[in-house]
């Protein structure tokens, strides 16, 4: 385990170190591709309060994160949060009924179809001619990301239920209130929160786009902020929290649904 | 309540015109309360299809049944139904399958708890309670499911190939169970099988059924003694009788099958 650790760390640090090489020796100038030294300083020193702590305007925890980096991960991530939650608010009631009912399937199916694969981000100009700048676009967009996996998945989960377990439930004295809260919605789960892991994911796409275009914090703000500057250490730092923050994200996302599904026999370890 | 379950003039067909198939034919018989029944035949006699009729699920296209005189109009759970697929609910705990048509019933938790208690304790699965159904084997999957009827009480057990899916020494095991549990709670049972070993091992009546469409080819009553000796003369003579019967229907199946392999 350890062995087989250290030997998956060979690449990447062997990587970093020719890479630190060439960029010291002038092979690269710093715009084109910065030392991996300065992007570690530059990404600690965005990490850092800019100012010294002042205990008359400001509490200690709030000092510690007031630096430029923890601020945008807290609004890169409260957005995400914010789109995720009404995206897959809508979406998993909507498909509930949907998935249940075959005549409205069968009404808003051809229509879904379509706008299923409009990528959020094509709706960007018309976010801005809605809802013009600031956050409202950007929430909407994220809101959108979410929305379409989350449906289509949940739609198939209530489809898909076994009947066998509706037999079963039936056969128990169920009626059609206790069928859907104890039968059909615990079955579709699985469904659902694949939706979910999914919907975030393109949630997490869309905000760093729409904080690029809309809004003036955030990581995604940011990184194209630098490029202004030609700041090419910092936007690789803040690529760098991109990709940690998805990870968490999605790593948070999985262990919730082990939780939540651990009856699921296609967990079994 | 009484259990007595009366069949009259069952038929029933799947699609229509030419390309509908009669499952059941014309089939009348009268389940005493308490009786032990088998229905036995191969694939396409129409024994599934008359124990899901019993059980409200499959309406049929004539014919009508009555449980304890009441006409059968949908699923209910005076007729719990065991699977051969266990079809428990995967999501829920042992103890919440079982305590799941309480819930439905309205009975009170302290209530249900006793009768869970009980039911679990009957099969075996009082050190089983908290897992879930992924976590069993398939032997104390069935034996789930049995409980999850019997917290019922309901009055009639339908069992639909039950064992099928079971290794021989498990199945022998839950007949064995399941003896015990009909002779102390008096259900009327009616059990679907293709095995004719189990069904004489099991019931006080085997209903033999023909190949489609489902008719009633012969009424046995099996009077012997339980526990059966599935190694006794006697055994082996029901068996002969019943296994001509049977496979005489097998054979038509085949034939069927051989000669029409779109259908079905």
């Amino acid at each position: 385990m350890r062995a087989s650790s250290l030997r998956g760390a060979i690449v990447p640090v062997g990587l970093l170190v020719l890479w630190e090489i060439l960029s010291r020796v002038g092979v690269f100038s710093p715009i084109v591709l910065p030392p991996p030294t300065a992007v570690a300083a530059k990404w600690f020193s965005g990490l850092l309060p800019g100012l010294p702590y002042d205990p008359d305007t400001q509490s200690y925890l709030g000092w510690l994160f007031s630096g430029e980096m923890p601020h945008d991960m807290v609004s890169s991530l409260s957005r995400v949060v914010s789109g995720f939650v009404i995206g897959a608010g809508l979406a998993v009631p909507v498909g509930l009924v949907l998935g249940t009912n075959d005549r409205l399937y069968d009404l808003f199916n051809p229509l879904l179809q379509v706008l299923r694969p409009i990528p959020p981000i094509a709706y960007i100009p018309l976010a801005i001619v809605w809802f013009g700048l600031g956050n409202p676009p950007a929430l909407f967009l994220i809101a959108l990301g979410t929305f379409f996996p989350v449906l289509v998945n949940t739609i198939a989960g209530v489809r898909q239920v076994d009947s066998i377990y509706i037999r079963a439930a039936r056969n128990l004295g169920a009626g059609s209130w206790t069928m859907f809260r104890r039968v059909i919605l615990p079955a579709a789960s699985p469904f659902v929160l694949a939706g979910m892991r999914i919907g975030i994911g393109t949630a997490f796409i869309v905000v760093i786009v729409a904080e690029m275009i809309a809004v003036s914090d955030g990581l995604g703000y940011r990184i194209l902020e630098a490029r202004e500057y030609m700041w090419s250490d910092k936007i690789i730092g803040g690529m760098l929290t991109i990709g940690v923050l998805g990870l968490i994200i999605d790593g948070a996302m999985s262990r919730l649904n082990d939780h939540l599904l651990r009856w699921h026999r296609g967990l079994e370890r | 309540m009484s259990a007595e379950i009366m069949v009259a003039d069952a038929s029933k067909v799947f699609g229509s015109g030419d390309a509908g198939v009669a499952a059941l034919q014309d089939v009348t018989a009268t389940v005493p309360e308490g009786q032990f029944l088998c229905l036995l035949g191969p694939s396409g006699c129409g024994k599934s299809t008359l124990l899901n009729a019993i059980a409200g699920f499959t309406p049929l296209t004539a014919g009508h049944i009555t449980i304890g005189g009441t006409p059968v109009s949908g699923p209910g759970p005076d007729r719990g139904m065991v699977f051969q697929e266990y079809a428990l609910f995967p999501w829920m705990s042992v103890e919440d399958n079982v305590r799941f048509g309480l819930d439905i019933k309205g009975v009170p938790r302290a209530e249900a708890g006793v009768t869970v208690d009980r039911i679990t304790a009957t099969l075996g699965l009082s050190d089983f309670r908290k897992r879930f159904p992924k976590d069993l084997s398939g032997g104390m999957r069935q034996r789930v499911a049995i409980a999850r009827i019997l917290a019922l009480d309901p009055p009639v057990m339908l069992m639909d190939e039950p064992f099928g899916a079971l290794d021989a020494l498990t199945r022998r095991t839950l007949q064995d169970e399941l003896l015990r549990i009909w002779a102390e709670y008096r259900k009327t049972v009616i059990f679907v099988t293709h095995s004719i070993e189990e069904a004489i091992y099991l019931a006080d009546r085997i209903l033999v059924m023909t190949y489609r469409p489902g008719r009633l080819k012969r009424d046995v009553m099996v009077d012997m003694p339980r526990p059966r000796d599935t190694a006794s003369a006697e055994f082996n003579a029901i068996k002969r009788e019943l296994a001509g019967l049977v496979m005489a229907e097998q054979q038509r199946f085949t034939d069927a099958e051989l000669h029409a392999p779109a259908v079905d």
